[in-house]
C-alpha cells in the first residue's frame, strides 16, 4: 500500500518548506515539494527608485543578502551603463566571498550536522528524528562540540563581509556603480586576521568532519542524485568586462548536461507556473514575467515558479559550480581539491551526484574560495576610487546574473520614468525546490527525493538529509505561498 | 569562554557543555522557555542575533544568557533538530505546560489578507496552519512578546506598499485578535544582537518594562531614545560644510539622502557585527531601517526628503 509521508514544517532550512512524498515498498515513488510563503516582493519593486532596488532586494534573504545586493548591483550597473573601478570590483568579490564562507559553515554545521551526528539531550537539540545515526559516540560529540565552534567562527566570516559593506546581514555600502566604503588599510588587517582564523577551521576541522562523515555514511554518495544537469552564472569578477557573458570569473559561468561542458544562453531562461500559484499562461522569460497571485488554481499546489533553461530543470549550488569548474578544469584550483577528495574516499565522479556530494562540493569550494581571497584582499588600491557616478535613464533594461551561495541567481529590472516599471528575480532555490512543470517533470530535488529509502514512514530521516544537501533557501524563494488543496497525487502511484 | 584558534584547540565536548551540565544541578537557576517563530521574515533576524558577542551564541542557546538564567528554545524552526509535527508539537506543548511563562519571539511580519492564507507554517490535518493562527495560539499566554525585528515590530518591508499580503507588526495584529499580552519592539532591519540581549535581560532581570522606559513605539529607550544623527561621526563635515555629492565620496551624506537625522538609535555608539564598522563609518546613507515608517517613509532611500 503506497503511503503518504508529509513533512511539513521542514525545520533547519532557512525559511518555509513542506514535502510530500508517497513511499510505496520502502521507496519514494512520488515527490511535492512545496513553498509556503508568499512575499510578493515583485509587487512591492514596481514604482520605486530603480537605486533602492539594492537594498530592498536584499530583504528577501537574511542569510545571502550579499548575493542579491550584487545581482542587483549588476543588474543596475548592467541597466545604467556603469563599470565599477577595480576598488569597486575587489571589493564587492571580497564582501560576497566571506558571505560564501559564512553561508556554507553555517548550513554544515547548524542546519545539516545534526542529520548525521546525534546532538546532546536538550532543546533544540531534542526533539529530534531517530535517525540511523552511526558515527562513533566520541566523533558525534566533536561534531557537536564543532557546532559550537562554527558559532563563533562564522561570525568572523560575517564581520568580513561588514568590514567592507558596513553592517551585516544587509549590505549597506553595496550600490550601482561601485561600493561607498573607503578601503584603508585598518579594514584590509582586520580582514586579513579573520581569515587567516577562518582558513585554518576550514581545512583542520570542516573539511575532515566532511569527510568523515562522507566515508561513514557510504551510501549517501548514491542517493539524492537528482537532475544531473547543471547551471552555474559564475561568481566574483576578475576582470571589468561589461559584457558578463565574456567577463573571466573566479567561479565561471557554464552548465554541464551529460558530463559535458555547455555555455548559458540567458535568452533561453523560462518559469513555467503550471503547477504554481499563479495565473496560467505559457513559460515566459523572467524579464517578460509577471507576478499574478492566483491562489485557488487547480492543480498548483507550491508558490514557487518553475524555471527552467531550453524547457528542462537544472541543478544549481555548489554542486554545479564543482561540475561546470572542474570540467575542462575551468577552476584547476577547485578541480584538484575535488579529485584529491574523490580519491581519499575511494569515489568516483559520478558519486558527486549525491547528498554527499554536495556537502563535498560545499566544503571544498569554501577552502578554495578563502585561499584566493587571501590574495584578493591585497590587491586593494589605497586612495583609487570605489565607484563610478550614475545618472539614471528616463528608460532602461538591465540583467543581473551572479551565482549565490546557493546557485544561480539572476535579477531583471526594467525601469520607465525613472521608476522601476518591472522587477524578476529568480533565485538559486526556485530553481532546485521548484515544483513540476507543464510537461510535468519534477523539479531538481523532487526527483532527488524518487528513489529514495524510506524503511519507517513516521520515521523518514532520508527524505530531510537529500533536502537539506540542497541548502534550500525560502525565504529567498520569493514566489511562494501556501500549499492549499494539497493536490497529491494519488493517480502517479504505480 | 573564548575559543582558541581551531589548529590549536578542538574543544572537546564535556567542555563544551560543561558550564551547562553544571548549571542544571544547581537549583539557583531560572528558567525560560521560548517559542521563537519566524512569520513574513528574511531570517536575517535570527541571522543577525546569532552575531552576539557577550554574552555568546553559544551562551545565549546552549547555557546561560545571563549567570543564572537559561533560555530553553523550545522551537526555532532554523536551529532546532526536529521537524514536521515533531517541531509545531513542541510549540503547542511548550504554551500548554508554561502558560504565563514563556517569552514568545516573534520575527517577521504577519500576512493578514484572506484569513493569512499567504503565510502557513505546518499543517494539521492535511491543513495548512496560518501564521494568523499561530498567533492566535501562542499570543495569549506568552508572558511577553518580543517583536524582534523592523517587520515584527511595525511590518516593516514584508508591509512595504502595495502590501500584497496585507502584511502587519505584531501590536496591530494583537489589536486585531484583541489579545492583550505586553510587547516589546526590537525594531532594526535586522535587529542588533545588543538591542536584542539587553531587551531579554532587561525582562530578565527586572520584569517587564514599564512604559516610561519605552517610547512611543514601543521600543526601549535605552537603545532609541536618539536618533542617529544626533551621535554622528560625520558631524564633524557637516559643521565644515563638507558633503557628498556621490556614492563614495567622503562627506556628511545629507545630499545622499542620509536619513539619520529621522532615524532612532544608537548605531553610531555601538556599531555593529562586533563594532567593526556601520553604515556611516562605510559611506553608506543610513536609509532609517529602526523605524516604523521603513522603507515607504523613507523612499526613495538615496533622496533628500
Ligand atoms: S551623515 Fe547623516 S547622520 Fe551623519 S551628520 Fe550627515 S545627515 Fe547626519
Ligand atoms: S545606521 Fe541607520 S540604516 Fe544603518 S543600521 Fe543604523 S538605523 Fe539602520
Amino acid at each position: 500500500m503506497p503511503q503518504k509521508v508529509i513533512l511539513d514544517p521542514l525545520t533547519r532550512i532557512e525559511g518555509h518548506l513542506g514535502i510530500e512524498a508517497v513511499v510505496d515498498n520502502g521507496r519514494v515513488v512520488d515527490a511535492r515539494c512545496s513553498g509556503t510563503l508568499y512575499r510578493g516582493f515583485e509587487q512591492i519593486l514596481i514604482g520605486r527608485d530603480p537605486l533602492d532596488a539594492v537594498q530592498i532586494t536584499q530583504r528577501f534573504c537574511g542569510v545571502c543578502p550579499a548575493a542579491h545586493a550584487l545581482a542587483s548591483a549588476q543588474c543596475l550597473d548592467n541597466a545604467l551603463g556603469l563599470v565599477p573601478p577595480h576598488n569597486g570590483r575587489v571589493i564587492r568579490n571580497l564582501i560576497q566571498g566571506a558571505n560564501y564562507i559564512q553561508s556554507h559553515i553555517l548550513h554544515f554545521y547548524h542546519l545539516a550536522a545534526l542529520d548525521y551526528a546525534r546532538g546532546p539531550e536538550f532543546p533544540p537539540f531534542i526533539p529530534r528524528f531517530e535517525a540511523d545515526y552511526r558515527l562513533p559516540a566520541k566523533v558525534s560529540q566533536d561534531i557537536v562540540s564543532h557546532y559550537v565552534q562554527a558559532l563563533h567562527i562564522r561570525l568572523k566570516a560575517h564581520e568580513m563581509s561588514a568590514v567592507f559593506s558596513g553592517k551585516m546581514p544587509h549590505c549597506a555600502s553595496v550600490v550601482p556603480g561601485g561600493v561607498t566604503v573607503t578601503p584603508a588599510v585598518d579594514k584590509v588587517t582586520t580582514f586579513l586576521w579573520r581569515l587567516k582564523e577562518l582558513r585554518e577551521f576550514i581545512d583542520n576541522v570542516y573539511i575532515p568532519d566532511v569527510l568523515t562523515i562522507a566515508a561513514v555514511y557510504r551510501d549517501y554518495s548514491e542517493i539524492g542524485r537528482g537532475c544531473r544537469r547543471f547551471l552555474s552564472y559564475g561568481a566574483f569578477d576578475l576582470d571589468s568586462e561589461p559584457d558578463v557573458q565574456k567577463r573571466t570569473r573566479f567561479f565561471q559561468m557554464g552548465r554541464v548536461v551529460d558530463g559535458r561542458r555547455a555555455p548559458v544562453d540567458p535568452g533561453r531562461i523560462t518559469e513555467d507556473v503550471r503547477h504554481a500559484w499563479y495565473r496560467e499562461r505559457p513559460p515566459a522569460h523572467p524579464s517578460r514575467e509577471t507576478t499574478e497571485p492566483d491562489r485557488k488554481k487547480a492543480g498548483g499546489y507550491s508558490w514557487l515558479k518553475a524555471p527552467r533553461y531550453e524547457g528542462l530543470a537544472y541543478e544549481v549550488g555548489p554542486l554545479a559550480r564543482a561540475m561546470v569548474n572542474s570540467a575542462d578544469n575551468a577552476n584547476p584550483a577547485l578541480a584538484k581539491a575535488l579529485d584529491g577528495a574523490l580519491a581519499q574516499l575511494r569515489l568516483r565522479r559520478e558519486n558527486l551526484c549525491s547528498v554527499m556530494g554536495r556537502h563535498l562540493a560545499r566544503a571544498l569550494e569554501t577552502k578554495v574560495l578563502a585561499d584566493a581571497m587571501a590574495d584578493w584582499v591585497l590587491q586593494i588600491k589605497l586612495d583609487e576610487p570605489v565607484a563610478v557616478g550614475h545618472k539614471l535613464p528616463e528608460a532602461a533594461a538591465g540583467m543581473g546574473l551572479w551565482d549565490a551561495p546557493r546557485g544561480a541567481l539572476g535579477h531583471w529590472i526594467s525601469i520607465r520614468n525613472q521608476k522601476i516599471e518591472r522587477y524578476q528575480a529568480v533565485v538559486p532555490t526556485t530553481w532546485n525546490a521548484s515544483p513540476h512543470d507543464g510537461k510535468e517533470q519534477p523539479g531538481p530535488i523532487e526527483e532527488a527525493l524518487l528513489g529514495a529509502p524510506v524503511e519507517d514512514p513516521a520515521n523518514p530521516f532520508a527524505l530531510a538529509r537529500i533536502v537539506r544537501s540542497f541548502d534550500p533557501c525560502i525565504a529567498c524563494a520569493v514566489h511562494l505561498v501556501t500549499p492549499r488543496g494539497r493536490l497529491l497525487a494519488s493517480a502517479r502511484i504505480v | 569562554m573564548r575559543w582558541a584558534s581551531a589548529a590549536t584547540a578542538l574543544t572537546p565536548f564535556h567542555e563544551a557543555f560543561l558550564p551547562r551540565l553544571g548549571a542544571a544541578l544547581a537549583d539557583a537557576v531560572k528558567e525560560y522557555p521560548i517559542i521563537w517563530m519566524q512569520h513574513s521574515a528574511c531570517s536575517g533576524c535570527s541571522v543577525s542575533v546569532i552575531n552576539t558577542i557577550h554574552p555568546s551564541i553559544k551562551n545565549v542557546i546552549l547555557d546561560q544568557i545571563l549567570p543564572g538564567h537559561q533560555l530553553f528554545l523550545n522551537y526555532h524552526s532554523t536551529l532546532m533538530a526536529a521537524a514536521g509535527h515533531l517541531s509545531t508539537d513542541a510549540a503547542m506543548e511548550t504554551a500548554r505546560k508554561h502558560k504565563g511563562k514563556y517569552v514568545f519571539i516573534v520575527e517577521g511580519a504577519i500576512p493578514t489578507r484572506d484569513g493569512g492564507i499567504d503565510g502557513t507554517l505546518g499543517e494539521e490535518d492535511g491543513k495548512p496552519v496560518t501564521m494568523l493562527e499561530w498567533m492566535r495560539r501562542l499570543a495569549p499566554g506568552a508572558m511577553a512578546i518580543l517583536a524582534v525585528g523592523t517587520c515584527a515590530a511595525y511590518g516593516g518591508i514584508s508591509a512595504a506598499a502595495p502590501n500584497p499580503t496585507e502584511s502587519k507588526g505584531v501590536r496591530d495584529v494583537l489589536r486585531m485578535l484583541s489579545i492583550n499580552v505586553p510587547v516589546i519592539n526590537i525594531p532594526g532591519c535586522p535587529c542588533h544582537p545588543d538591542w536584542f540581549i539587553g531587551t531579554v535581560a532587561r525582562v530578565l532581570l527586572y520584569g517587564i518594562p514599564p512604559a516610561k522606559d519605552l517610547d512611543e513605539h514601543g521600543r526601549l529607550k535605552i537603545y532609541f531614545a536618539k536618533t542617529v544623527h544626533n551621535r554622528c561621526i560625520f558631524r564633524d563635515y557637516l559643521d565644515d560644510g563638507v558633503f557628498a555629492s556621490k556614492f563614495g565620496e567622503v562627506g556628511c551624506m545629507m545630499e545622499l539622502g542620509c536619513k539619520g537625522p529621522f532615524t532612532h538609535a544608537d548605531c553610531p555608539i555601538r556599531q555593529w557585527n562586533s563594532g567593526v564598522n556601520w553604515c556611516i563609518n562605510a559611506s553608506a546613507p543610513c536609509i532609517g531601517c529602526t523605524e516604523p515608517g521603513f522603507p515607504d517613509a523613507h523612499s526613495p532611500l538615496y533622496q533628500r526628503r
